[in-house]
């Protein structure tokens, strides 16, 4: 029936693995675009890649490889299953992408498959598509339909939904700033000889400059993959083989890890969330989970700095079966004007290491741990709670969209911003400003669930005498 | 004991702007249609202020004219002063407002009423709807005279048990004294209607000749007037103009509200009606914006020949003895002489959720209702629900399908459907925020969106029909005119450009896409655009928005076009809301009370949700296999 190409997640996003579905006339080529073989991985060469690919294999078969993004970074190792039209569930050509990744990385890839072709489904639309195609009966389709009008197909954990709370306090506030300037050219429109517009163009430019500011860094974070649930911004830093994956493992022991997220798109950062004495960690390792690369030589100083920077909290790792030396040194820099803890990776071997002579380099609590015996564990527990109570430490405030449909409001909510102020350099009139402003508006109402259909004349009469 | 009096095809009751709209109609279609009046003289009264048109409403009176309806043709006749609104500001918002003598406005509009064909006037109160088996009957007045009919269109404007008051005085009238209609409120209740009470108010009158002009700013009328009748040239209705004062209050005024607010109505609780936010009293300007130092009054004269003048801004129920103290600390009005006080009136009208597009009720077949019995507020809203009911009835009696004019169409479209799906908790003002589409919906273009249905309709003559598809030709002849015909980088081209302070061309350009340029027009383009052809002011008009704002424009198109998705999905009459699975109650509740008649109707209902709404599309493609 539609004419286009939908995709969406097919299965619970709770879950370890996530199902995307990619469905319509051009989901053959969709998948081609972004699917690579392993022996392509092993030989890159984009000219002789075929995007036909699916085209070409038979109905209900399976194939291994990998999504790659248009840089030809790789996002994740695959299972994808091939169901050509009418055999299907939608009765179209349908591809299903079988991820490993965690809901973050599911949500990359479907916003590499909207970028490559596919549009992103509306809630039930593939059930939609089975029923009007006359796949599945109508009692199915409304057993499907709701489990979408209970909005279960959002609810994902409550971190998410944490993170959901604060996404939306972050856009009512630009909607609210963009409601009142709307409030107050209506109110001119509508009562022309009370209210005047003269050079409002000028002020309407800085508040969209200002919300498109907003918008974009939500955007950028998105784009950075380095979203995160709320927690303290804890970075691992450590010399090579100093402890850092010991480290890693004894935190990640005791299923503390909530959440495995492989973000960024060149895997340079790995990223856990674990929960230690009832408080969120962001555990970001540098130079990834093995341990054998000197993290400041693997990311240039300067990335690496900006890493530590931007962390709430470091856990500096030292090897004590070996003196203070100079790769150790090297990191000391960094961590000036940090809040941290020194971690002392006691190996079975006997402790070398001069513990005056760190105290001196670095004023910082010294803890011992080892991951056979979990020694240290309770130790750090209480330090970093106590740091949390006495406000030493704070959860980070950055604000992250979790959701490709999200993104997609944001996206359009900037394009209709951007037409605003075009409107605003040609000089047209501002009655004019109001078509892409409302638009804006809707859009990013999306994102919080609020409509707006009487918003803009109650905040009319609201904060505008109006009328004789 | 009841009596038939004689029979009739449609019953209209009151002769205010929404009755009379609706009664012309009716009976220019042909229907035997009887207006009652309460009171012969006060047909198309204007009890409050002397104006027609303004920011939106103005659009509604260019609607109704574009129907063929009579509200822009007679106060075309009847103005003092005209003025375009907004001229600063785009195409869409420009709005008409003209000031009418009410006197002669009242005349001429019954003229019109008299001498139309298939029309009886009559003064009596409607006491009783006769209604049998759920589809009207007749009517029944408080002299108990019958008189049965096939439709009734209630018209009651603010007379249904009205009550006026000021201070502590409170007096069961209509609008200035006139007999309010006390018994008719309980026949619609016991026909299960839902009524409700809301509440308006209207400023003092003062006499002219002791106003100090000279502490007020003048407000002219503009030079190049422009009619609200499509029928009308400029040159048709010149005439000398009359100015209206601008004064503003000040913190005395504030002070003698402030001191003495235990004393008005609306504070101690005496009036329970609700008042509408748009023109609050005075009170309520200086009580909820407090840091206002001052609020703008306008004196606007009644009529030619008449010395009292409206305050357009001080509508008040405080006693008299505050009026008087209050109207005096306004700089001009130090020594007015208050010819008339200022009060507010209560009034009953029904709850619109329960009427159909048509204006019909969901309910009682062929009793329909219009204009400020709605919930409405304005004599332009009144008009154009009163045109349409009155078409409706008409088609009714005639098997016809009813006319529905959609939120892309007009403004009369958003109008009915904001009351009919949205419903309304204060007396509803049609304002230009209302209207998503307002691009497209602009009082320039009011003939060309609606003249072709008021044509097939009835109410519009062949001649003008015609008239009307040649504007059209001509505007899409001249249009692809411009987009074709190039202008080189010639001298006289780019000193053109330089004139207008335009960037020079680099190369071949279309006058259409210079007209696109902000600084310049179709007008100025004149001196380079050697073809053009000779066109009449309202076909250069057309040709210089259009291409001006296609931009925009196309965007609205497009939204229109999905908005027309959804409007077009039709539910029937018949769906049982309780056998669709998976609806939320609440989606349910409003559903049944609402009945909408398209999903996008539904998808409006505020508590039905988008997840609803893609529950009720997957029952409605089973129920239309």
């Amino acid at each position: 029936m539609d004419g286009d190409t939908i995709t969406g997640i097919a299965s619970g996003m709770g879950g370890g693995i996530g199902v995307i579905r990619i469905s319509g006339p051009d989901a053959l080529t969709v998948a081609g675009r972004v699917f690579r073989t392993k022996r392509f991985i092993e030989k890159p060469d984009e000219e002789a890649w075929d995007i036909s690919f699916f085209e070409k294999k038979a109905s209900h078969t399976i194939h291994y490889g990998y999504i790659v993004a248009e840089n030809g970074s790789v996002l994740d190792e695959v299972i994808v299953l091939l169901m050509k039209a009418p055999k299907s569930y939608t009765t179209e050509d349908v591809v299903e992408i079988d991820s490993h990744g965690g809901p973050f990385l599911v949500q990359k890839i479907l916003t590499l498959l909207t970028r490559s072709g596919a549009r992103l489904a509306e809630p039930g639309e593939f059930t939609k598509r089975a029923f009007f195609n006359g796949r599945i009966d109508l009692s199915q389709a409304e057993a499907v339909m709701k489990l979408i009008s209970s909005k279960s197909e959002f609810a994902l954990d409550s971190a998410v939904k944490q993170l959901e709370g604060s996404v939306s306090k972050y856009i009512e506030e630009i909607r609210q700033e963009l409601l009142h300037h709307m409030g107050l050219i209506e109110a001119a429109l509508d009562d022309p000889e009370h209210y005047e517009l003269d050079g409002y163009g000028q002020v309407m430019e800085s508040v969209i400059q200002k919300a498109l500011e907003k918008l974009q860094a939500l955007l950028d974070h998105f784009e950075d993959g380095r979203m995160r649930s709320e927690g303290i911004n804890t970075v691992i830093v450590g010399k090579p083989n100093a402890g850092k994956s010991s480290l890693m493992n004894l935190l990640l022991d005791e299923d503390r890890a909530i959440v495995t997220n492989i973000a960024g798109t060149t895997r340079d950062i790995l990223e856990e969330t674990v929960i230690i004495g009832n408080l969120v960690l962001n555990l970001v390792d540098t130079a990834g989970i093995h341990d054998t690369e000197d993290f400041v030589e693997h990311l240039g100083v300067e990335k690496a700095k900006k890493f530590v920077y931007q962390a709430d909290f470091v856990l500096f790792v030292l090897d004590a079966s070996m003196p203070f030396e100079e790769a150790d040194e090297k990191i000391l820099p960094l961590l000036s004007d940090k809040k941290g803890v020194i971690l002392l990776n006691k190996s079975d071997l006997d402790e070398v290491i001069c513990l005056d002579e760190i105290r001196k380099k670095l004023d910082w609590e010294m803890i011992p741990f080892s991951s056979k015996t979990k020694e240290g564990l309770s130790e750090l527990e209480k330090y970093i709670t106590d740091s949390f109570l006495q406000g030493e430490i704070s959860y980070n405030d950055q604000i992250y969209l979790i959701n490709v449909r999200h993104r997609e409001a944001v996206e359009k909510a900037v394009t209709s911003l951007q037409r605003v102020l075009h409107t605003i350099e040609d000089g047209m009139p501002e009655d004019l400003y109001l078509v892409d402003l409302m638009d804006a508006y809707q859009k990013l109402g999306l994102i919080n669930g609020k409509t707006a259909s009487e918003d803009l004349i109650n905040k009319i009469f609201k904060e505008f005498c109006m009328g004789k | 004991m009841p009596y038939v009096y004689e029979n009739y095809d449609i019953v209209v009751i009151g002769a205010g702007h929404a009755g009379c709209e609706a009664a012309l109609a009716a009976a220019r279609l042909g229907c035997r249609t009887l207006i009652f009046t309460v009171s012969i003289d006060s047909i198309a009264m204007m009890p409050c202020n002397p104006n027609v048109g303004g920011s939106s409403k103005g659009h509604l009176v260019k609607e109704v004219d574009a129907l063929g309806g009579e509200m822009g043709k007679n106060i075309d006749k009847t103005f003092i002063q005209s003025k375009m609104l907004n001229l600063s500001k785009g195409p869409a918002v420009h709005s008409l407002r003209a000031q009418a003598d009410k006197k002669a406005y009242s005349t001429e509009m019954r003229k019109v009423l008299e001498n139309t064909d298939h029309l009886t006037i009559k003064q009596g109160e409607v006491t009783k709807i006769l209604v049998e088996n759920g589809k009207i009957c007749g009517v029944r007045t408080i002299s108990d005279a019958e008189y049965p009919c096939k439709a009734v269109i209630l018209c009651t404007g603010t007379y249904l048990k009205a009550r006026c008051i000021y201070g502590d005085v409170s007096t069961y009238t209509g609008p200035n004294g006139l007999s309010a209609a006390n018994h008719l409120t309980d026949s619609l209740l016991e026909l299960g209607i839902d009524v409700r009470r809301f509440k308006t108010g209207t400023p003092a009158r003062v006499d002219g000749r002791t106003v100090d002009f000279s502490k007020m700013a003048e407000q002219k009328g503009d030079e190049k007037i422009v009619p609200f009748s499509f029928t009308n040239t400029p040159e048709d209705i010149a005439r000398e103009q009359v100015s209206c004062w601008l004064t503003y209050t000040n913190l005395e005024t504030h002070q003698i509200i402030r001191d003495n607010i235990d004393r008005s109505p609306l504070y101690s609780g005496d009036i329970k009606g609700t008042g509408p936010r748009y023109c609050p009293s005075i009170e309520d300007k200086v009580m909820r914006f407090s840091d206002k130092e001052r609020h703008q009054v306008f004196l606007e004269p009644e009529g030619i020949d008449t010395n009292e003048m409206y305050i357009g801004g001080m509508s008040s129920s405080l006693p008299e003895d505050v009026q008087y103290k209050m109207y005096h600390t306004v700089p001009g009005l130090e020594h007015a002489e208050i010819v008339r006080n200022a009060y507010a009136i209560e009034y009953d009208c029904i709850n619109p959720i329960q009427l159909k597009a048509s204006l019909e009720f969901k309910n009682i077949e062929g009793f329909f209702s219009a204009g400020q019995a709605n919930g409405s507020s304005g004599y332009e809203e009144a008009a154009a629900q009163g045109i349409i009911a009155g078409i409706n009835a008409a088609r009714k009696l005639s098997g016809k399908e009813p006319i529905i004019l959609d939120r892309s169409q007009a403004y009369i479209g958003v109008l009915i459907d904001d009351l009919i799906t949205k419903g309304t908790n204060e007396p509803y003002r049609m304002m230009t925020s209302r209207a998503e589409y307002r691009l497209l919906l602009r009082q320039d273009n009011a003939d060309l969106r609606l003249t072709e249905i008021g044509y097939e309709v009835g109410l519009i003559s062949k001649e003008r029909y015609d008239a009307l598809c040649d504007k059209k030709k001509k505007i899409v002849e001249e249009i692809a005119r411009l987009e074709k015909t190039t202008v080189g980088a010639i001298p006289t081209v780019q000193d053109f450009l330089e004139k207008h302070n335009s960037t020079k061309l680099q190369s071949g350009i279309t006058l259409a896409e210079l007209l696109k340029r902000p600084e310049l027009s179709y007008q100025i383009l004149e001196e380079i655009d050697l073809d053009r052809p000779n066109l009449s002011q309202d076909v250069k008009e057309q040709v210089n928005i259009n291409i001006k704002y296609d931009g925009y424009i196309k965007r609205q198109e497009r939204q229109v076009m999905q908005f027309h998705k959804l409007e077009n999905k039709k539910i029937p009459d018949m769906i049982n809301y309780d056998e669709v699975q998976s609806l939320r109650l609440e989606a349910i509740q409003k559903l049944k009370e609402y009945r909408p008649a398209s999903v996008g109707q539904a998808s409006r209902i505020s508590g039905v949700s988008p997840a609803d709404i893609s529950v009720l599309l997957v029952y409605l493609e089973r129920y239309g296999k």
